[in-house]
C-alpha cells in the first residue's frame, strides 16, 4: 500500500497509472453499454428471418458468437485477448481487428492532422488579428464569422458544399474509391481536401476564441508592459512574449480537438466515405460485431491518452514555471 | 504616455496558410472524377448504401447482399420480364402429374469460376445444404415441403415433394437458393466467392468495394461489361453527387425525392414497382385488438392515400394483401374502401369502446425512409376517431427484438413480397407459420385456404383460392395494407442495354454495355 501510494507520488508514474485505470473505465463502459442496447449479431445479420429458426439454431448461433457465456467471461476472454495483441475477428468480413485498425488508423491521423493544422491555421493568426484591436471592425467581424462557423453544423456544411462542387463542376473526388497517401497521394489529397476543410473550420472557431481571450488577457500583464517600456521592438514582443504566454491555453484547445478528431468524425467519415476509425465504430456497432467495437473503442482511448500525454509534454516546452515544477 | 498598440502579427503567415489550401484546390481541380460514362464496356460503378453483411447465399437478407451475390451466383431458374419462371441453370422442370416429383435437366457445359464443372452433385449439395438445420439457412422456408434431392446422372436433377407445393418453383430464382460449387469449402466460400453467374469475385475492400470481373463463359452469353465494382457509399447525398459527377455510374433509391435530385443531363432514373409492401400491422391477439370490431375501427379510420401521399409523397400505389403480380389483391375490396368516420366509430361502439382506447406502435427510423412518417400519419388519422397511438421509434434492433417478441399492439413495417402469395404469407397466417406469433391472427379457414392454394398448381384454381385468402385477411382486419412504393434505379446515360425491373431487380445487368462518351 504504501509503495502504491509513493508510485502515485512520482508524477510521471503517476499519469501512467491515471492513464490505465482511464482504458480500464473506458473498455467496462463499452463492454456493459453494447450488451445494454437492444439486438445481438443474431439479429443483426439475420433481421427478422431471425424469427424463423429453431431455439436449437439460436442456441448453436449463441454458443458460435460466444454470447451464451457469463458476461465477466466474455469481458476476461476479450481483455485476454487484447493483451495478447488478438483484437478479435469481424465475423462479417472474416478479418482481423487489428488488421481493419490498422488500415483505418492512418487515414483517420491524417485527416485529424490536416484538420488540425488547418484549424490552427485560421484560429490562432485570426484570434491575434482580432485581438490586436479589440472592439474595432476587424474584430466584431471576426468573432461574428467564428460564431456562424460554430453555429453551422459540420454535417450540413458538408452535404451543402460538397454538393454544389459535384453539381456545378463535376468534381467529386470522394465518390471515387478512396485512394491512401501511399497509393495515389494526389487523389488522397482532393478526397481528404473537403473533409479537412470542414473540420478545420469548425476547430478553427474555438482555437479563434481561446487564442483571442489569451491574448488579450496577456497583454495586459505587467511583464508586457515593462518590456515595452524597455523599448523591446513590437514584433519581438508579439512573438516572444505575448504569443509564447499565450500558447497554453492554446496548446490545450488545440491538444483536446486532436484528441476529438482522433476519435473519428463519424458524420464527416459518413459523408465523405472516408474508411477511418469512425466508421469503423459505425460499422461495428451496426452489425453488433461487439469484438470490432470494443478494440476499436479502446484504440481510440488509448490514442486520446497517448494526445493528452504529449500535451502535457508540450507544456513542458512551452512554459517555464511547468518545467521548473 | 500614449499606450501603443501591439501591431498585428504579419500576414505573411495567413497568405502561406491561404496559398497551401488554394494549391490543394487546384490539385483537385486539374482531375479525380470521370466526367461521364467511364471507359467503354467498363468496369461499370454500382453504389450501394452498406457493405453487404453476408457473402454466402443461403444467408444473404440485405438488399446488398442480394444485389452483389446475384452477379456472383446463379440460381436454378430465371424470371421474365413479368417475373415469372424462366430457365436459368436449368429448364422449367417437368412436373409428375401428383405434383411430388419435379425433374430439372441442367444445362450442358455449365461451369463455375473457378473452372470446375457445375453439375447435378452441386445442385444436390446446395440444397441439402439449405435444408440442413445446422446451416441455419435463410432460404430454409422454401424446400420446408422438400422430401429428398436426387442427382440421377450429371445434367438431372429429381426433386421430390412430401406433399404437392405449386410455390415451391417461384423460389428457385431468389439469390438465396443460388448454386455453390460443392468442391468448395463453405468457409473459404465467405472470403473468395466462386459462383458462375456473369462477374466473378476478384477483391474486396471490406466497407469499401468488391470488385468482380467478367465472367467469359457466362452460360447466358458474354457480358457486356469487363466488370463491376459496388462501391458502398453510405450518405445518399454522397451518392447522389457520385452519380451526378459520373464517378458512379448506377445506383437504386428508394426515396422519390433523391430521385428527382440525381436527375441530370448525364443521369437517367427509371421508375420501377416493388413487390414489398408498406402495411400497419395490428396483432389480434393483443388484448387491444383482440375484438375484430377494433381492428375493423382501425382499417375504416384510415385513408391509405393519404398515408402514401404524406410518406412517399404520392410514389406508389394503395394495395391490398397480395402484391404477386398474377395474384394481385384488389385494394378497394374490403370493409371500407374509402375512409369512413362514421363506420369507425360504428365498429368501436360495437366493441364498447365508444370513448375510443389506446394502443401502441412500434416503428425504427433505421429500417427504411418513411417508417415514421408513415407511423405519425396514421397516428393522427386515428385520433380523430378516438384512438390514442403511443408511437415508440425504436432502433433497427430494438425493433426486430420487439417484433420477433410480438412485443407489440401494432408496428409499422415493410415486408417482403414474392411472386407466390404462399411464400408471402403462409408462414404469416397459417396456425403453424413461423411467423404466426407476429401476424397475431389465424384460423381453420386460412389453414384450409393455404393448403389448398399449394396444392394445386392450376393457376385459375389457385387465383380463385389466393381472392378467398385477401378477402378474409380484409374483412377481418388481420393488417392494414397502404402501400407499395416504388424504387428509383439510376444510371449515367453511357450505360446501355440494362432492362429495369421490379423490385430493383439486377439480373439483366449481365447484358448491359458501357459506351465511352
Amino acid at each position: 500500500m504504501s509503495l502504491l501510494f509513493a508510485l502515485s507520488r512520482h508524477p510521471v508514474l503517476r499519469r501512467v497509472l491515471e492513464a490505465l485505470l482511464t482504458l480500464v473505465g473506458v473498455s467496462v463502459l463499452t463492454f456493459v453499454l453494447l450488451r445494454v442496447l437492444p439486438g445481438d449479431q443474431i439479429t443483426a445479420n439475420y433481421g427478422i428471418e431471425a424469427g424463423a429458426l429453431s431455439p436449437e439454431q439460436l442456441d448453436d448461433l449463441r454458443a458460435y458468437y460466444g454470447l451464451d457465456q457469463p458476461l465477466v467471461g466474455q469481458y476476461v476472454n476479450w481483455l485476454g485477448g487484447v493483451l495478447s495483441g488478438n483484437l478479435g475477428i469481424s465475423s462479417t468480413s472474416r478479418q482481423s481487428v487489428l488488421d481493419m485498425t490498422a488500415s483505418a488508423l492512418p487515414t483517420t491521423l491524417e485527416l485529424a492532422v490536416l484538420s488540425i493544422l488547418i484549424g490552427l491555421a485560421l484560429g490562432v493568426p485570426g484570434g491575434l488579428l482580432a485581438a490586436s484591436r479589440p472592439g474595432a471592425t476587424r474584430d466584431s467581424g471576426s468573432q461574428l464569422a467564428s460564431l456562424m462557423a460554430l453555429s453551422l453544423p459540420t454535417f450540413l456544411v458538408a452535404t451543402v458544399v460538397s454538393t454544389w462542387l459535384a453539381n456545378t463542376f463535376g468534381w467529386n473526388p470522394n465518390g471515387e474509391e478512396f485512394a491512401t497517401l501511399a497509393e495515389d497521394p494526389g487523389l488522397n489529397l482532393q478526397q481528404m481536401l473537403l473533409p479537412a476543410l470542414v473540420l478545420g473550420i469548425s476547430i478553427a472557431s474555438p482555437v479563434f476564441q481561446t487564442a483571442r481571450a489569451s491574448v488579450l488577457t496577456i497583454r495586459d500583464e505587467d511583464y508586457i508592459r515593462t518590456a515595452r517600456a524597455k523599448g523591446v521592438p513590437s514584433r519581438r514582443l508579439q512573438w516572444r512574449h505575448v504569443l509564447r504566454n499565450a500558447l497554453i491555453p492554446i496548446v490545450t484547445i488545440g491538444g483536446l480537438q486532436f484528441g476529438f478528431l482522433l476519435g473519428g468524425t463519424l458524420v464527416i467519415e459518413q459523408i465523405f466515405s472516408i474508411p477511418g476509425i469512425g466508421r469503423q465504430v459505425l460499422l461495428g456497432l451496426n452489425q453488433k460485431e461487439y469484438a470490432v467495437v470494443q478494440s476499436t473503442v479502446l484504440v481510440i482511448a488509448v490514442m486520446f491518452v497517448l494526445v493528452n500525454l504529449a500535451t502535457d509534454l508540450l507544456y513542458r516546452v512551452v512554459d517555464p514555471k511547468v518545467r521548473a515544477e | 504616455m500614449q499606450k501603443s498598440r501591439p501591431r498585428a502579427l504579419p500576414v505573411r503567415s495567413l497568405v502561406v496558410g491561404a496559398a497551401l489550401v488554394t494549391s490543394l484546390a487546384a490539385t483537385g481541380c486539374s482531375g479525380g472524377s470521370k466526367a461521364s460514362g467511364g471507359q467503354a464496356d467498363g468496369p461499370l460503378v454500382f453504389g450501394i448504401s452498406a457493405d453487404p453483411t453476408q457473402t454466402i447465399p443461403w444467408l444473404s437478407t440485405s438488399t446488398q447482399s442480394i444485389q452483389v451475390l446475384g452477379q456472383i451466383y446463379s440460381t436454378m431458374l430465371n424470371t421474365d420480364a413479368n417475373l415469372q419462371p424462366a430457365a436459368g441453370l436449368a429448364d422449367l422442370p417437368k412436373v409428375s402429374d401428383d405434383g411430388l416429383t419435379y425433374t430439372f435437366t441442367l444445362k450442358k457445359d455449365l461451369k463455375f469460376g473457378n473452372g470446375s464443372a457445375l453439375d447435378s452433385q452441386d445442385v444436390k449439395y446446395t440444397f441439402e445444404t439449405i435444408m440442413d438445420p445446422a446451416t441455419k439457412a435463410t432460404s430454409a422456408s422454401y424446400f420446408a415441403s422438400v422430401k429428398s434431392v436426387e442427382a440421377p446422372d450429371p445434367q438431372t436433377v429429381v426433386v421430390t415433394l412430401k406433399a404437392p407445393d405449386a410455390s415451391f418453383v417461384s423460389a428457385l430464382s431468389n439469390v438465396n437458393t443460388s448454386i455453390v460449387p460443392s468442391d468448395v469449402p463453405v468457409e473459404s466460400l465467405t472470403t473468395k466467392p466462386v459462383g458462375s453467374g456473369p462477374y466473378l469475385f476478384e477483391s474486396r475492400t471490406p466497407n469499401q468495394s468488391i470488385t468482380l470481373k467478367a465472367n467469359p463463359g457466362y452460360y447466358q452469353g458474354k457480358p457486356g461489361l469487363s466488370g463491376v465494382q459496388f462501391r458502398v457509399i453510405a450518405d445518399e447525398k454522397a451518392m447522389v453527387s457520385a452519380l451526378r459527377s459520373g464517378a458512379v455510374d448506377m445506383a437504386v433509391f428508394d426515396n422519390s425525392v433523391t430521385a428527382k435530385t440525381a436527375t441530370a443531363a448525364n443521369v437517367q432514373v427509371s421508375t420501377v414497382d416493388q413487390l414489398n409492401f408498406h402495411v400497419l400491422q395490428l396483432r389480434a391477439d393483443a388484448p387491444a385488438l383482440k375484438d375484430v370490431n377494433v381492428r375493423l375501427a382501425i382499417s375504416c379510420a384510415i385513408d391509405r392515400k393519404q398515408v402514401l401521399d404524406t410518406a412517399a409523397l404520392g410514389a406508389g400505389k394503395v394495395t391490398g394483401p397480395i402484391t404477386s403480380p398474377a395474384f394481385r389483391s384488389d385494394p378497394d375490396s374490403r370493409p371500407c374502401p374509402t375512409r369512413d368516420v362514421a363506420k369507425a366509430r360504428e365498429h368501436l361502439a360495437k366493441a364498447g369502446k365508444p370513448g375510443g382506447l389506446t394502443i401502441n406502435m412500434i416503428t425504427s427510423q433505421g429500417l427504411y425512409s418513411t417508417a415514421v412518417n408513415e407511423a405519425q400519419n396514421i397516428q393522427a388519422q386515428l385520433k380523430e376517431v378516438g384512438i390514442d397511438v403511443k408511437v415508440e421509434t425504436l432502433d433497427s434492433n430494438a425493433y426486430v427484438q420487439r417484433w420477433l417478441a410480438g412485443d407489440f399492439d401494432t408496428a409499422i413495417a415493410l415486408n417482403g413480397g414474392s411472386t407466390d402469395p404462399n411464400t408471402m404469407y403462409a408462414r404469416y397466417f397459417t396456425s403453424t407459420g413461423s411467423f404466426n406469433k407476429v401476424a397475431g391472427y389465424r384460423s381453420a379457414s386460412l389453414d384450409k385456404l393455404f393448403a389448398e392454394g399449394k396444392a394445386t398448381t392450376d393457376p385459375n384454381q389457385r387465383k380463385a383460392v389466393y381472392a378467398k385468402v385477401s378477402q378474409e385477411l380484409e374483412d377481418n382486419a388481420a393488417w392494414v395494407w397502404t402501400y407499395t412504393g416504388n424504387l428509383y434505379v439510376a444510371a449515367n446515360s453511357a450505360v446501355k442495354g440494362f432492362e429495369p425491373r421490379t423490385n430493383g431487380d439486377l439480373s439483366t445487368l449481365w447484358k448491359a454495355t458501357m459506351s465511352a462518351s
